[in-house]
C-alpha cells in the first residue's frame, strides 16, 4: 500500500500506455511525463504567487488579496485572465521577431530543467548521467532570453536592465557552479538520482543529507545566495528595479507576454529550488527514516514549496542591493568562499570518519567566513570634507 | 559579523507575520465597502445648494447672484437668472436660479465658491461615491441634484451649520432693527409734518424699500 501510493503516478502512467501498441508505449510515456510536468509546475506557480501575495501582504501587516473567492484564493485565476485578455504590445521600432520569441524562449528553457530532476523516487523524466551539467547548461540559456528581451524592445531602460541581468547572471553563476561542484566531488557523480540516492541513507534514524555536513551547509547557504541572485529575486532584482529601470527587460512587454515573462521567472526559482533540494536536501528522502512511509513525490514538493517561502520571506525583508555591491559580493565574497569551501570538502574526505574532521571543516569556514565579513564590511573612514576655498 | 543584520531582518518580518494573524491592531487596514472610517468633521469634497424649509425649489437661499460662477477657478459652475421673482423661504420675492449646474468632473474641490457666497447658500458636501456609467450627463449636476436641506448641512457639518445659522440669524436681527427704526423715522416724519410729506410723498416710501434691500442681504 505504502508502495502503492510512492509509485501512483508511475503506475498511473504506465497503467494508461498498457492500453496502446507496444512501439507506442515509450514515447507516449514520455509524453505524459512531459505533460505532467507542464501542468505541474504553473500549478505551484500559482499557488507560489498566492502564497507570496498574502505572505508579504502579512509581513507588511496588511491582508492581501482578499476579494477573489473565499480568502482570496482565486487571484491568480484573476490574474491569469486579466493578462491574458490585455492587449499585446509590440513598439514600434522593436524587433519583432525576437521580442516575441524572448518569452517563449525563456519558457521552453525554464521547463527543459526539470527534465533531470528527480521528483520521486523513478520519478525522473530523463535519468541522465551528466543531468547536473545539463540542467546548468539550460539554466544558464535563460541569460540568453533576457539579452533578447532587452536588445529586442529598444528602449533604454530594457537595454540598462538586460545589461544589468547578464552581469548578474554570469556573475552567480560561478558559485552556483563551484558550490555544487563540492556536491559532485563527494558523491562521484553527475547524476541527480545517484546524488539523491548516496543522501537517501540514515544513520540513527537521521538522514546522511549533505547540508548536515560544515562543507555541505556553506555550500548550500552560498547556493542559496547564488541561486536567489541567479533568478532575479529580491535582493538582487536589480534587473528588474523598479525604481529606476520601470521594469527592467521586460519594460515593453504587456499582455500574455508578460505573463509568460512572470511564469518563467517563477518556474525557473521552482527549478532551482528543486535542484537545492537535490543536491542538499536530500531530494525525495524523508527527514527521519521513520517518517519514510509519507510518498517520495511530497518530500520533494514540500521541500520546494519551503524554499519559495524562504525565497518569499527574503523578499518581504531585504531590500535592494546597488550594482557595485551586488557585484563585490560575488566576485569578492561568494566566489572565494565556494573555492575555500572546494578544499575544505577534499579535506572532509580524506580525513576520514571521526570527530576531528568536523571541527577542522568548521573551524576553517568559520574563520574564513568571520574574516571575509570583516574585510568586507571594513569601512573607510572618511574625515570631513574640508573646502580650501570656500571657508 | 556579516549577516547579523540579515537575521534581525528576518525575525523582525517573522513577528510581523505571525503578530498579523493573532493581534488585531497589526492588522489596520479597514475593507472599505463592507467597513468605514466615519468621516472627520472637516471632510469636503464637491459643493451643494443649501435650503430651508420642506420644499426645495422654494427654499433655496441662492439668489443667482452669479460670484461664484465668476469666481469659480475651473469654471464648472453655470447659472441662468430667472426672469421672474419668486418669494423665498421668509415669504420675499427674490430673483432664483433658473438653472444652477456644476460640472464635478471639472469642479477641483477649492472651496472658493463657498467662501464667495454672501447668502450662505452654496457649501460643502461630504458625499463622495459620486462614480457613475455616464461621464458627461451623470457628473453634470443640476440644481435639483446639487439641493439639500439645511437639517442635512447640520448633520454633515454641526460646527459649521451652527456657526452659519448663528450668523444668518444675527444678520435677520440687525435687518428687522434697521427696518424697524426706518418704519418708526418715516412714521415720526409723516406725523412731524404733513407740509413736508406733502412736498416730498415719495420720500417714506423709498426709505420703507431701501430697508427692505437691506433685509434681503
Amino acid at each position: 500500500m505504502i508502495e502503492k501510493a510512492d509509485q501512483i503516478f508511475v503506475i498511473l502512467s504506465h497503467w494508461l500506455v498498457s492500453f496502446l501498441p507496444v512501439w507506442l508505449q515509450q514515447p507516449v510515456h514520455v509524453l505524459l511525463s512531459v505533460v505532467a510536468i507542464i501542468v505541474t509546475f504553473p500549478a505551484l506557480f500559482a499557488i507560489t504567487v498566492l502564497l507570496e501575495r498574502k505572505g508579504l501582504g502579512r509581513m507588511q501587516n496588511r491582508y492581501g488579496p482578499n476579494r477573489v473567492g473565499p480568502y482570496g484564493i482565486f487571484q491568480p485565476v484573476a490574474d491569469g485572465i486579466k493578462s491574458l485578455t490585455k492587449e499585446d504590445i509590440v513598439p514600434t521600432s522593436a524587433d519583432a521577431v525576437v521580442h516575441f520569441l524572448a518569452p517563449v524562449f525563456l519558457v521552453v528553457v525554464v521547463f527543459m530543467g526539470y527534465a533531470v530532476l528527480p521528483m520521486g523516487r523513478n520519478m525522473t523524466l530523463v535519468n541522465m548521467d551528466a543531468g547536473l551539467l545539463f540542467f546548468f547548461a539550460i539554466g544558464a540559456s535563460t541569460e540568453l532570453s533576457v539579452f533578447m528581451a532587452g536588445w529586442s524592445s529598444r528602449n533604454k531602460y530594457s537595454l540598462l536592465g538586460a545589461m544589468r541581468a547578464v552581469a548578474q547572471m554570469i556573475s552567480y553563476e560561478i558559485p552556483l557552479l563551484m558550490s555544487s561542484v563540492a556536491v559532485v566531488m563527494m558523491t562521484g557523480s553527475l547524476s541527480p538520482n545517484k546524488i539523491v540516492d548516496v543522501q537517501n541513507q540514515y544513520t540513527w534514524g537521521l538522514p546522511h543529507w549533505y547540508i548536515f555536513t560544515p562543507w555541505g551547509l556553506a555550500a548550500f547557504l552560498l547556493f542559496c545566495v547564488a541561486a536567489t541572485a541567479e533568478t532575479n529575486r529580491s535582493p538582487f532584482d536589480l534587473p528588474e528595479g523598479e525604481s529606476e529601470l520601470v521594469a527592467g527587460y521586460f519594460t515593453e512587454y504587456s499582455g500574455f507576454k508578460f505573463a509568460l515573462f512572470f511564469l518563467g521567472e517563477y518556474v525557473g526559482m521552482l527549478a532551482i529550488s528543486g535542484l537545492g533540494t537535490t543536491l542538499f536536501l536530500g531530494g525525495y528522502s524523508a527527514p527521519l527514516q521513520i517518517l519514510n512511509w509519507v510518498p517520495s513525490w511530497c518530500w520533494f514538493f514540500g521541500k520546494v514549496m519551503m524554499s519559495m517561502c524562504v525565497f518569499i520571506w527574503l523578499r518581504g525583508t531585504l531590500p535592494r542591493l546597488r550594482q557595485d555591491q551586488l557585484m563585490n559580493f560575488a566576485w569578492k565574497f561568494v566566489l572565494p568562499l565556494t573555492l575555500l569551501n572546494l578544499v575544505v570538502a577534499a579535506l572532509w574526505r580524506f580525513m576520514g570518519d571521526g570527530w576531528l574532521r568536523w571541527v577542522v571543516c568548521s573551524a576553517i569556514l568559520l574563520l574564513a567566513y568571520t574574516v571575509m565579513g570583516r574585510l568586507g564590511m571594513r569601512q573607510k573612514h572618511i574625515a570631513p570634507r574640508s573646502y580650501r576655498y570656500a571657508e | 559579523m556579516l549577516g547579523e543584520g540579515i537575521l534581525k531582518g528576518l525575525g523582525e518580518t517573522a513577528r510581523n507575520f505571525a503578530g498579523s494573524f493573532v493581534s488585531a491592531e497589526r492588522l489596520t487596514t479597514v475593507q472599505y465597502p463592507e467597513e468605514r472610517v466615519a468621516p472627520i468633521e472637516a471632510t469636503r469634497d464637491f459643493p451643494f445648494l443649501v435650503y430651508d424649509g420642506k420644499d426645495w425649489e422654494a427654499g433655496l437661499r441662492c439668489v443667482a447672484c452669479q460670484i461664484c460662477e465668476k469666481e469659480c477657478p475651473p469654471k464648472c459652475i453655470y447659472i441662468v437668472k430667472s426672469t421672474d421673482k419668486k418669494p423665498d423661504a421668509l415669504g420675499k420675492p427674490q430673483i432664483y436660479p433658473a438653472r444652477f449646474d456644476i460640472d464635478i468632473s471639472v469642479c477641483m474641490s477649492c472651496q472658493i465658491c463657498v467662501e464667495v457666497c454672501p447668502f450662505e447658500a452654496i457649501k460643502m458636501d461630504t458625499e463622495f461615491e459620486l462614480s457613475t456609467t455616464d461621464r458627461f450627463g451623470g457628473l453634470l449636476y443640476d440644481r435639483k441634484e446639487l439641493a439639500k436641506s439645511n437639517e442635512y448641512y447640520h448633520k454633515i457639518h454641526p460646527t459649521e451649520a451652527a456657526e452659519t445659522d448663528a450668523r444668518l440669524a444675527e444678520e435677520k436681527a440687525k435687518a428687522d432693527a434697521k427696518a424697524k427704526a426706518a418704519a418708526a423715522a418715516a412714521a415720526a416724519k409723516a406725523a412731524a409734518g404733513p407740509a413736508v410729506a406733502a412736498a416730498k410723498p415719495a420720500a417714506p416710501v423709498s426709505a420703507v424699500k431701501a430697508a427692505d434691500g437691506e433685509k434681503q442681504g
